[in-house]
C-alpha cells in the first residue's frame, strides 16, 4: 500500500498559531496508521504568505492542504485518504 | 494537560491584527476595524451564537490588547478612541489582568445539578442530606432550588446513583487564592487586592475570558523611536520554538529591537548572591530560606502570607539584574523583558530598571505580523554566555540546583521544590512559617507554575517539548563558577 505523506509546517507562523501541538501527531496516530503514514516535518512551506489560504497552522496530507490544522483534523484527513 | 488552548490562538490572531493595525497609515481606524475584518459581513460564527457576539468579544480582546481594562469599558466608547489613548499614554496601569465580560458566559452561578441519572428513589437521601432545604422531590425526581442551594455538595455524596453533579467553574477552581469569582450577573470579577497575578485563570478559562493588559503599543512605539530598545529574553524562551534562542534573538532584531540579552545572564548573578545569602542565613542558624525569583510567589507573600516574608531570599531576580546590566551596557536604553509570565508584568511595574514586559504570545504575534521566519535567521552573538545552571531556571528544580552548585564547598544544600502553587501548596508553605521550620529541606524553591516557567500562561510550546530543549541547551553551556569572593549577600 502506498504510504500517506503528512507534511507538517513548523515554520514560525504555523508554530505560533498552534502548530506546536502537531509535534504530538506521531504519538497520537495509533497503531493502525503508524506504518502507513509518513510524517515529514517541514520548515516554512510559504502558505502563510498566500492570502488565498485561510488560517495557520498548515499541514499537507498527500499534497492537499489542511488549514487551521489540529491533530484531530489531520487524523481525519489521513483516514479519508486511506479510504479513497 | 497542556496550557495552550484554542482560545490562545484566537487571542494571538487579535494581537497579530493589532500589530498590523499599528503599522498601517491610520492606527486608530485600523484598530476599530479589527472585529469587522475578523468577522466580516455574512461570515459564519465560529464559537458563538452569531458574528455580532463574536465581534463584541473580539472588540474587548482588542481593548485588553491596547492595555485597557474591560471592566471599565462602557461599550459605547470606540476602539478608535482607545487606540488614540494608548498612543498618547506615558504611564502604565498598575493592574495587569482584565476579564472579558462578553467572553465570560459559559459557567452558571448555580453549581449543583441533578442529572438524568436520578432514579427518584425511595430513600431520598439527597433531600435528607441537604441542610438548607434546597432539594424537593417533584414528579419522582429530585429538584434543586437555586435560591436555597449553597453549593455545599452534601447531596452529591449522599446520592447512591451518583446522579448529582457539580458544574465546575474553571477559573475559580484554578485560582490558588480565591481572587476570582462570579458576580450576581454571572460575570467574572477579579479581586485585585487578593490577586497574585499568577496567570492560572488565564490558562484555566476555557472561554479565554481573562486577558493580560498588553503593553504592545508602548513597546511598538519605543521600537519606532530613536532610543535603543533592549529585549531581555527569559530562560523559558529557549524552549518555545524549534530553533535556538540565538536565532530567536536575531528574529527580535529583525522585529526592531536594538540588542538582545539573555535573562540567564542576570540569573547567574541571582545564583551567586542567593547562594551566598543561603550560606550566611544557615550559618546564623535560620531554619530555611525560600527562593525569590518567582514573581507570583513574591506577590503571594506580600499580599497574603506576610508571615513567610522573613524566610524569603532578599536576592533580586534575574529580570532585575538583567535590566540593570542592560541599562549599564546600553545607556539611555528602554528595557523590555520577554517571558511567559503574568506576574513578571507586575514585578516590572515596581522595578525601576524594567520599562516594559512582553508575553511570549505577543512576541510570537509580532513575528507572525512581520513575517519573520526563525529558521532563516542567523545565529545572534550574545555579549556574555549564560551558564548551564542559569539556562535551567525555567524548569522546576533548576534554581535550587544552581544555588547548590554555587554554594561554598562543604555546604550541603537540602532543597525542596514547590512545583505548582495550588491551594494545598500554599497551606503547606503557611505551615512552614507557622512552625518556623520545614522538615523537607532548608532551601525551598517555589514555582507558581507546574513544571516551572515552561508552564507559564503565555507559552507557545507544550512544557514537555520545551523542557527537553532547554535541557539540551543547558548541557551545551559551562557550569557556573563557585561564588566569587567579592559577592556577599
Amino acid at each position: 500500500m502506498k504510504k500517506v505523506d503528512v507534511e507538517i509546517c513548523f515554520g514560525t507562523t504555523c508554530f505560533v498559531m498552534g502548530g506546536s501541538h502537531l509535534q504530538e501527531l506521531e504519538n497520537r496516530i495509533g497503531k493502525d496508521l503508524k506504518d502507513i503514514v509518513n510524517i515529514i516535518p517541514q520548515n516554512c512551506m510559504g502558505l502563510c504568505k498566500d492570502e488565498k489560504y485561510n488560517q495557520a497552522p498548515y499541514v499537507r496530507v498527500n499534497g492537499q492542504i489542511v488549514d487551521a490544522a489540529t491533530i484531530e483534523k489531520v487524523i481525519d484527513k489521513i483516514k479519508r485518504e486511506i479510504d479513497e | 494537560m497542556s496550557n495552550i488552548k484554542l482560545t490562545s490562538n484566537l487571542n494571538k490572531e487579535v494581537l497579530v491584527k493589532l500589530i498590523q493595525a499599528f503599522e498601517s497609515d491610520n492606527f486608530p481606524n485600523s484598530a476599530h476595524q479589527i472585529p469587522f475584518k475578523m468577522r466580516p459581513k455574512h461570515s459564519d460564527p465560529q464559537y458563538r451564537c452569531c458574528i455580532h457576539k463574536e465581534r463584541a468579544a473580539i472588540r474587548e480582546r482588542v481593548i485588553a490588547g491596547l492595555g485597557f481594562s474591560v471592566a471599565d469599558d462602557d461599550q459605547a466608547k470606540l476602539l478608535t478612541e482607545y487606540a488614540e489613548e494608548a498612543l498618547k499614554r506615558t504611564e502604565l496601569s498598575s493592574e495587569v489582568l482584565t476579564a472579558i465580560d462578553t467572553a465570560c458566559k459559559g459557567c452558571v452561578p448555580v453549581r449543583i445539578h441533578v442529572t438524568d441519572m436520578c432514579q427518584g428513589c425511595v430513600a431520598q437521601s439527597c433531600m435528607i442530606s441537604c441542610k438548607f432545604g434546597a432539594i424537593k422531590i417533584k414528579n419522582g425526581r429530585a429538584v434543586i432550588s437555586a435560591d436555597l442551594c449553597k453549593n455545599c455538595g452534601k447531596c452529591i455524596s449522599a446520592c447512591s446513583y451518583s446522579a448529582i453533579a457539580r458544574l465546575r467553574v474553571p477559573c475559580e477552581e484554578v485560582c490558588p487564592v480565591q481572587a476570582i469569582s462570579k458576580n450576581g450577573l454571572g460575570v467574572v470579577e477579579i479581586d485585585f487586592e487578593r490577586c497574585i497575578s499568577c496567570g492560572a485563570c488565564v490558562s484555566g478559562c476555557p472561554f479565554g475570558a481573562i486577558h493580560e493588559r498588553s503593553q504592545l503599543v508602548d513597546i511598538l512605539k519605543a521600537i519606532k523611536s530613536d532610543i535603543p530598545v533592549v529585549a531581555m529574553v527569559a530562560p523559558a524562551l529557549e524552549g518555545q520554538f524549534p530553533e535556538s534562542i540565538s536565532k530567536l534573538a536575531t528574529a527580535l532584531i529583525q522585529a526592531g529591537f536594538s540588542h538582545v540579552i539573555e535573562a540567564a545572564e542576570g540569573a547567574d548573578l541571582t545564583t551567586a548572591h542567593e547562594a551566598a545569602e543561603y550560606v550566611e542565613r544557615m550559618g546564623k542558624g535560620e531554619p530555611f530560606m525560600t527562593t525569590s525569583c518567582c514573581a507570583a510567589y513574591r506577590e503571594l507573600v506580600t499580599r497574603l502570607v506576610p508571615e513567610l516574608e522573613e524566610y524569603v531570599s532578599e536576592t533580586p531576580t534575574p529580570m532585575h539584574y538583567t535590566a540593570e546590566i542592560a541599562k549599564e551596557r546600553f545607556p539611555e536604553c528602554i528595557t523590555v523583558f520577554i517571558g511567559p509570565c503574568v506576574a513578571k508584568r507586575k514585578e516590572g511595574l515596581y522595578d525601576d530598571y524594567v520599562d516594559y514586559v512582553m508575553s511570549i504570545e505577543e512576541m510570537g504575534s509580532l513575528f507572525v505580523a512581520r513575517h519573520i521566519e526563525l529558521s532563516e535567521c542567523e545565529d545572534y552573538k550574545f555579549t556574555v554566555d549564560s551558564s548551564s545552571e542559569a539556562r535551567e531556571f525555567a524548569i522546576t528544580g533548576g534554581v535550587s540546583r544552581a544555588v547548590s552548585s554555587a554554594a561554598l564547598k562543604g555546604t550541603e544544600v537540602d532543597s525542596f521544590c514547590i512545583d505548582g502553587m495550588d491551594k494545598k501548596m500554599i497551606a503547606l508553605l503557611k505551615s512552614f512559617a507557622k512552625k518556623g521550620g520545614c522538615n523537607q529541606g532548608n532551601l525551598i524553591e517555589v514555582m507558581a507554575c507546574q513544571g516551572g516557567c515552561v508552564g507559564g500562561s503565555s507559552i507557545l510550546n507544550p512544557p514537555k517539548s520545551a523542557t527537553k530543549k532547554i535541557k539540551d541547551y543547558a548541557a551545551k553551556g559551562q557550569t557556573i563558577s563557585k561564588i566569587p569572593e567579592d559577592i556577599h549577600a
